[in-house]
């Protein structure tokens, strides 16, 4: 059985190159592939900066379909660190016992569901769902409010024909503009209030700050979490031994959350540009040129991990970079966690096997490679005890 | 049993007592500012950064690599930086004093 197993094709290139090369709408990308160079290009924000023209450092680049910039995501030091201030406090509230009992109730649901019938899709039945219901407790915004979100569909920039589809991004945008709008006529308690209500590095937000954080919050959790999800059943499915052990050793539920992330690196990577002519791993990189830093590929790094292509969840030393690294690191890592976190604890109460009736796999073009980075279709029977 | 004192930022002073478990866990159980172990301890986040007071560093041994590869990379790293997460309480650990570092 191997429908859950997710390889990597950066092992060759990574072992003897240490880059890759990655084409992209005239704008190519060279891939750094081994884990203490990623780190190391993550740290020095300096040279491989954040900051260039909006859309420029994801990859595919969005330059083409979006003039917002992401905040603090496309934001350098020193200017980064007011927004991060900013932000940080809200995005730990997922650390909160309120916020988790209802993080919890919202998964309890959906599972409950999922066991009364005899196959659900799990993309668009149990992930989707759950992400945008999910979210609703991030953004602290009404729950009805997540019915809209599961409409768009899995992706807010992909569509069936095209990686980058410039009329599904403008839903977003539009959605965004009218709930800042709302928002400004009757503030409340929601992200969208709290952010206009703020000032940052002495300054107001603007109209379009607040955009540019709302943007990352929807765009930057939603196939990630997805693709976290649904790889999770899959690979419980071909793995029920996994489901009593977590059972069976709670305690462990924490380090099995870190090695899924670690083995499903649900982002594959995030770009950087060069703003001076450097050097990666040997390789001359060009000022105003692009590196990306691959996490999926990072975090397989068989100089790092044993057994790195094994998951082992109860792994003790996982010095995986799934939620990035240095400065810029996930914003919704501690949601993330806690929704893995209580998914994983609730699938070991209460199923007790699922099975796979059909997997479309969802593979990634990157040029010299093609991974794996989750389902476009996972048809599966869940089971209780 | 351990004692275990800390020193945030802010110059606050917490002893804590344990008999197991990690550092980092103490830290975060009591509530000590500046220890968040957002990874649970497995070693990624980096975000349980402390400093041993040098007389007390026989106590709690050397960093492994992997330990000093995330360290390597901080702002505020020292030859005295530790992530706590990787310290398990001991009675070797018996009046360890650690600098909060963030």
């Amino acid at each position: 059985m191997n429908t859950s197993e997710i390889s990597d094709p950066f092992k060759k290139a990574r072992i003897e190159n240490g880059c890759g090369h990655i084409e992209d709408q005239n704008d190519p990308a060279t891939m750094v592939l081994r884990l203490k160079d990623v780190r190391k290009c993550a740290h020095n924000w300096k040279t491989f900066q954040s900051g260039a023209e909006p859309g420029r450092i994801v990859i595919p680049s969005e330059v083409a379909i979006r003039t917002t910039r992401q905040i603090p995501f496309e934001v350098d030091p020193p200017e980064h660190k007011g927004y991060r201030d900013l932000v940080e406090p809200w995005f730990k509230r997922p650390l909160d016992p309120t916020y988790q009992e209802k993080l919890k109730v919202i998964i309890d649901t959906i599972i409950d569901e999922v066991l009364t019938k005899e196959s659900i899709e799990v993309v668009g039945d149990l992930s989707l769902k759950l992400q945008s219901r999910a979210l609703t407790l991030l953004l602290n915004t009404p729950f009805e409010e997540s019915e809209r979100w599961i409409s768009w569909g899995t992706h807010v920039f992909r569509s069936e024909d095209s990686s980058l589809d410039g009329d599904k991004a403008n839903i977003l945008y539009d959605y965004i503009d009218e709930e800042i709008d709302k928002a400004i006529a009757n503030p409340g308690c929601d992200l969208y209030s709290v952010l206009l209500a703020s000032e940052v590095n002495g300054k107001k937000m603007t109209k379009e700050e607040v955009k540019g954080v709302m943007i990352l919050t929807f765009a930057g959790g939603r196939d990630t979490v997805i693709n976290a999800l649904t790889n999770s059943v899959a690979y419980f499915a071909e793995h029920p031994e996994s489901i009593q052990q977590i059972k069976e050793n709670p305690e462990i539920t924490g380090k099995a959350v870190e090695e899924l992330i670690r083995y499903f690196s649900p982002l594959t990577q995030m770009g950087r540009v060069a703003t001076q002519d450097a050097t990666v791993c040997e390789h001359a990189v060009k000022a105003d040129t692009r590196i990306s830093l691959c996490w999926a590929s990072a975090n397989r790094d068989e100089t790092v991990f044993e057994n790195p292509n094994e998951v082992v969840l109860d792994r003790k030393l996982n010095p995986h970079i799934a939620f990035g690294f240095g400065t810029h690191n996930c914003l919704g890592a501690t949601h993330a966690r806690q929704i893995m976190n209580i998914f994983l604890t609730t699938i070991a109460q209460k199923v007790a096997s699922i099975d796979i009736l059909e997997a479309e796999e969802n593979i990634e073009d990157l040029g010299d490679f093609k991974r794996k980075v989750g389902y476009d279709s996972l048809t599966v029977k869940f089971n209780a005890h | 049993m351990a004692k275990i004192t800390f020193i945030t930022s802010d110059n606050e002073r917490i002893e804590l007592e344990a008999t197991s478990g990690s550092v980092m866990q103490l830290a975060v159980d009591n509530g000590v500012q500046g220890i968040d172990g957002d990874c649970g301890g497995v070693c990624s986040c980096a975000t349980c950064h402390v400093h041993v007071l040098p007389e007390h560093v026989a106590k709690t041994g050397e960093a492994s690599e992997i330990e000093n590869d995330m360290l390597e990379l901080d702002d505020n790293v020292s030859e005295y930086s530790r992530l706590c997460c990787q310290l398990e309480v001991s009675e070797a650990l018996d009046g360890v004093v650690l600098q909060v570092a963030k």
